[in-house]
């Protein structure tokens, strides 16, 4: 082939959809057209059958005759399954083998799934799951955590962190507090609920179409339930509706029984949850209640602190030992504890299994801290960012955590003064102060809170990615990675990354459903990492292919390697340029490889989990925000008036997809600690089900004014992607400070003369509440306790 | 079952429904029409909203039979075919969107919004979409996008 290199002189312009635009989504044009495909989207196979799940109806009770003749005899109905029509392993959990596909003959949790039945319908299986006539004997539950730990009823052992004498430190403390808190769960709420489409393929293989964080495991749990290996089992998803952690290890109970239902029966399958059934069966955030006692000096510094925490982790194991773990970690928040002791309790309840949600415990554990906090200042009569402030790590002392992670990248002194400024924190304080004094009724309050959160994940094994990439002789790309799309950009971020790196426009870059045939073994989409890990992968086999070209390139055009540039599309060799394409081309018929893998693993980490020390997270992302509130004391009515939050996303990949997650996660932490209350009854049942009693915030909830803001030019220490951060969890933990500005506000309706009872969430019920209480326990001051 | 005749998305359509079949069902299941998302069941989160008549009505609280003789618009008739519709553009342009699966919904709640107040203040927008829940975005960029809309729909 002849070559058209020409000389000329190479364009400064950068790549279209490089790293650092602010790019539309790249799904964005199909969501607004109704043109993106979700996995009930995807055109359905002949004789699809549809499935329904029959669940218990009692929290704790042995299976004594399960008679499903009658679901069998139903119309239209072609198939039921039990756990005795499992050829392989009747387990879908993730870490232990305790989470049964159908109940072997107890069941622990209302809505745990007994059978499936599989009909023409979706109606006629769903009516058909009601027939069932299930003699059950009823043993005795346990419906809370508190309960469970004066059982000792566990689903893990009990775990401590501690460093220093946090006893010692505690009695020789000049002041002293303890209490107990509870904060709420939280269900996660994706709009498109769980779903699996198994299609069965010539030879017993199986096509399984799942809306899961972690095809992956998918694929092993659905290989283990059928009798068969991973070889023989592929998972695909293009895209959830939304997973927020809820879609990484449940999804597995849905993708197996589809499975389960298209082996025996030879069609494929569909299992779609109704809204209630999803909230019902599916595991939430987990609730806690946690005593605190803490020691501190005049000035609110902390001088011994202990927390033990009881997490409601349900009837199995799932992910609550990681969940817990990041509690502990996350116990610190920005604060240096020299002296601390941290006891995590793993509750089992005999309620839905809890599992991953965005933050996965860490919210919990900057709850109980940020409590604290809140608390010390309130008994010394100081303005709580004061106190914050004192107790924040310091960058070259104090800056070593509990679980002995030295703090490297400490920017939250120089980030919250700015926010501080910019925010009026000062000024908006003692306006507040003044509104309040001539204000009956309505009373508002103001609270600036920190974030600082650990980004890895903290099994070190799972911070591994892997990519394939393929170039064609036109020019284009096809990309794929072992990461999921679940609505926060990943699959744009990555194509950026690839974009970058070959220097070619992002529009040549196909990216592709995650599918298990083309990345193998890839850990779940989750603890942030997306971007950093697989952006990391995508990378590699982009350089991998571009090395090649160089190399290429180099020899064709004779000249040294270093001379070779891909810049905008186009390469340079020494005096010569060619088009990406063109050079592609040459390369295509001089026998060189087009194609790659690239494998990212996270370097520095290490941690010993038995001693609960080392280096887990690999980095911080750091953040703060401020809420201002105005309540009706009458009422226990609010609104959040203003908000504003500085956020660190290192050196942002894509500023519009960052700013994006801050706002949703922020928004979604807000839920989390105001309106959003999960409430079982005393018979096990969830209660809070469906939007019509579980209420997630809606737009008219928005703070009136909300001004988010990223860190400006605040690159990663750490050789992160392009020296991004990590942006999924963090920002959901800003939203702390709307729940301290909700109890700064109650606390003004007794003119701050104590510190308010506030639990999460902080409905309008409970503000109120906590306004009655306050107010009940008139002046009072708090028992002075002095070590 | 019984034939159901309507227009859909300006096509006459003439198909058979059961007398318990949801328009949201039909539009899916039988006209193959699956940008109208069901999220909730129940009528409360709005990612099944569609255009009955030129009115905003969620698609799962209506039998199929219920919309005989009307005009049915769908998300995928907003715009004639290879065309957004200003609002798409806007969701598009100011990324009022993530997961994507609430966002049918809310431009066809949007457009019905601005068709009654071609101006609308962000309050107005606020209240007006409360309708709709989205889990991923925290709204703000909805609300830039339908303001955003409202503007190059008047143009």
């Amino acid at each position: 082939m002849n070559t058209r290199a020409k000389t000329g002189t190479q364009s400064s312009v950068p790549v279209q959809g490089g790293v650092g635009q602010a790019l539309a989504h790249d799904s964005g044009h199909l969501h607004v057209s109704g043109g993106a495909l979700y996995t009930d989207d995807i055109p359905e196979p002949r004789n699809l059958l549809h499935v329904a799940i029959g669940t218990s109806a009692h929290p704790h009770a042995k299976l004594k005759k399960v008679d499903l003749a009658p679901v069998l005899a139903a119309p239209g109905v072609v198939a039921v399954l039990g756990a005795e029509d499992i050829p392989g392993e009747n387990n879908f959990g993730p870490v232990l083998a305790d989470d049964p596909i159908f109940s072997p003959g107890l069941v622990q949790y209302v809505g745990q799934s007994i059978f499936a039945v599989a009909a023409h319908s979706y109606t006629e299986a769903r009516r058909a799951a009601r027939l069932a006539k299930i003699d059950y004997e009823l043993l005795e539950p346990i419906l809370d955590p508190e309960e469970a730990v004066r059982r000792q009823s566990f689903v893990l052992p009990t775990e401590t962190i501690s460093r220093g004498d946090s006893r010692k430190a505690l009695r020789k403390a000049l002041h002293h507090l303890q209490g107990k808190l509870k904060l709420g769960g939280q269900d996660q709420f994706y709009l498109e609920g769980h779903i699996a489409m198994a299609v069965p393929r010539e030879d017993g293989d199986m096509l399984v179409y799942s809306s899961t964080q972690h095809p992956g495991e998918i694929q092993h749990k659905v290989a283990h339930a059928l009798g068969k290996t991973s070889k023989d089992i592929v998972v695909e998803c293009r895209r959830m509706g939304g997973a927020f952690g809820g879609k990484e290890s449940q999804p597995a109970l849905f993708a197996c029984i589809a499975a389960l239902v298209a082996q025996q029966t030879g069609c494929a399958a569909k299992v779609r949850l109704d809204r209630d059934d999803d909230m019902i069966m599916t595991g939430k955030r987990h609730d806690f209640v946690v005593g605190y006692e803490v020691g501190f000096d005049d000035e609110g510094r902390i001088q011994g602190i202990e927390f033990e925490y009881a997490a409601r982790c349900g009837m199995s194991a799932d992910l609550s030992g990681a969940v817990n773990d990041r509690t502990m970690f996350h116990s610190d928040n920005a604060y240096f504890l020299e002296n601390v002791t941290i006891v995590s309790h793993r509750c089992k309840t005999h309620t839905v299994s809890n599992t991953a949600f965005r933050g996965f415990g860490g919210p919990q554990g900057m709850y109980a801290i940020e409590y604290v906090v809140d608390e010390i200042a309130r008994y010394l009569k100081l303005d709580p960012l004061a106190v914050r402030k004192t107790n924040f790590y310091g960058t070259d002392d104090r800056n070593v955590t509990p679980y002995e992670q030295t703090i490297e990248d400490n920017i939250l002194h120089e980030l919250v003064a700015q926010l501080e400024a910019s925010g009026d924190y000062a000024e908006r304080r003692s306006d507040i102060a003044e509104f309040n004094a001539a204000s009956r009724f309505l009373k508002r309050g103001i609270a600036l809170t920190p974030v600082k959160f650990g980004i890895s994940f903290t099994a070190t094994h799972l911070n591994q990615a892997g990519a394939l990439l393929h170039v064609y002789t036109d020019g284009t790309v096809h990309l794929n990675h072992g990461g999921t799309e679940m609505g926060q950009g990943l699959f744009t971020k990555v194509s950026q990354v690839v974009a970058e790196e070959l220097q070619i426009d992002i529009d040549r870059i196909k990216i592709t459903a995650s599918d298990t045939s083309k990345v193998p073994n890839a850990s779940a989409t989750a603890a942030s990492s997306g971007s950093d890990l697989n952006g990391k992968a995508a990378q590699l086999a982009a350089r991998t292919v571009k090395d090649r070209l160089r190399e290429f390139a180099a020899e064709h055009f004779a000249v040294s390697a270093d001379a070779v540039e891909f810049r905008n599309n186009r390469v340079q060799a020494g005096k010569q340029t060619v088009s990406f394409t063109e050079l592609v081309n040459l390369a295509f018929f001089a026998r060189v490889s087009l194609s790659s893998t690239g494998f990212y693993r996270t370097p520095k980490i290490h941690y010993d989990r038995k001693t609960f020390s080392g280096r887990p997270f690999y980095y911080y992302a750091y953040g703060a925000a401020i809420a201002e509130v105005v309540v009706d004391t009458l009422t226990g009515e609010y609104r959040v008036i203003r908000v504003d939050i500085l956020h660190d996303c290192g050196k942002s990949l894509n500023p519009a997809i960052d700013l994006g997650q801050v706002e949703g996660g922020f928004v979604q932490g807000m839920g989390w600690l105001t309106g959003e209350e999960l409430w079982w009854n005393d018979k096990g049942e969830l209660k809070t089900h469906a939007p019509s009693t579980y209420k997630i915030p809606v737009c008219s909830d928005l703070p009136v004014d909300f001004r988010v803001q990223l860190l400006e030019s605040a690159a990663n220490r750490e050789e992160t992607i392009h020296r991004s951060k990590a942006v999924g969890e963090p920002p959901l933990m800003l939203a702390l400070c709307v729940f301290h500005a909700l109890k700064d506000a109650v606390a003004a309706a007794a003119d701050y003369r104590a510190s308010p009872h506030l639990d999460a969430p902080a409905t309008p019920e409970a503000v109120l509440r906590a306004v009655d209480e306050l107010r009940a326990r008139g002046t009072a001051q708090p028992e002075r306790q002095t070590g | 079952m019984a034939t159901l005749t309507l227009t859909v998305n300006g096509k006459p359509v003439s198909a058979q429904a059961e007398a318990n079949t949801l328009l949201v069902e039909f539009l899916r299941e039988t006209l193959g029409l699956t940008g109208t998302h069901v999220g909730c069941d129940t009528s409360q989160c709005g990612a099944c909203v569609v255009h009955l008549d030129g009115l905003a009505v969620k698609s799962c609280t209506m039998l199929a039979l219920q919309a005989e003789g009307t005009e049915v618009t769908t998300i995928e008739g907003l715009a004639p075919p290879g065309s957004l519709h200003p609002m798409q553009v806007a969701f598009h342009q100011n990324h009022g969107l993530q997961c994507g699966f609430c966002t049918p919904g809310m431009v066809m709640a949007s457009v019905a919004l601005v068709t009654d107040n071609p101006n609308p203040s962000e309050p107005e927008v606020r209240q007006g979409l409360a309708g709709n829940l989205c889990r991923c975005t925290g709204y703000q960029n909805i609300v830039k996008s339908v303001i955003a809309g409202a503007r190059a729909m008047e143009r």
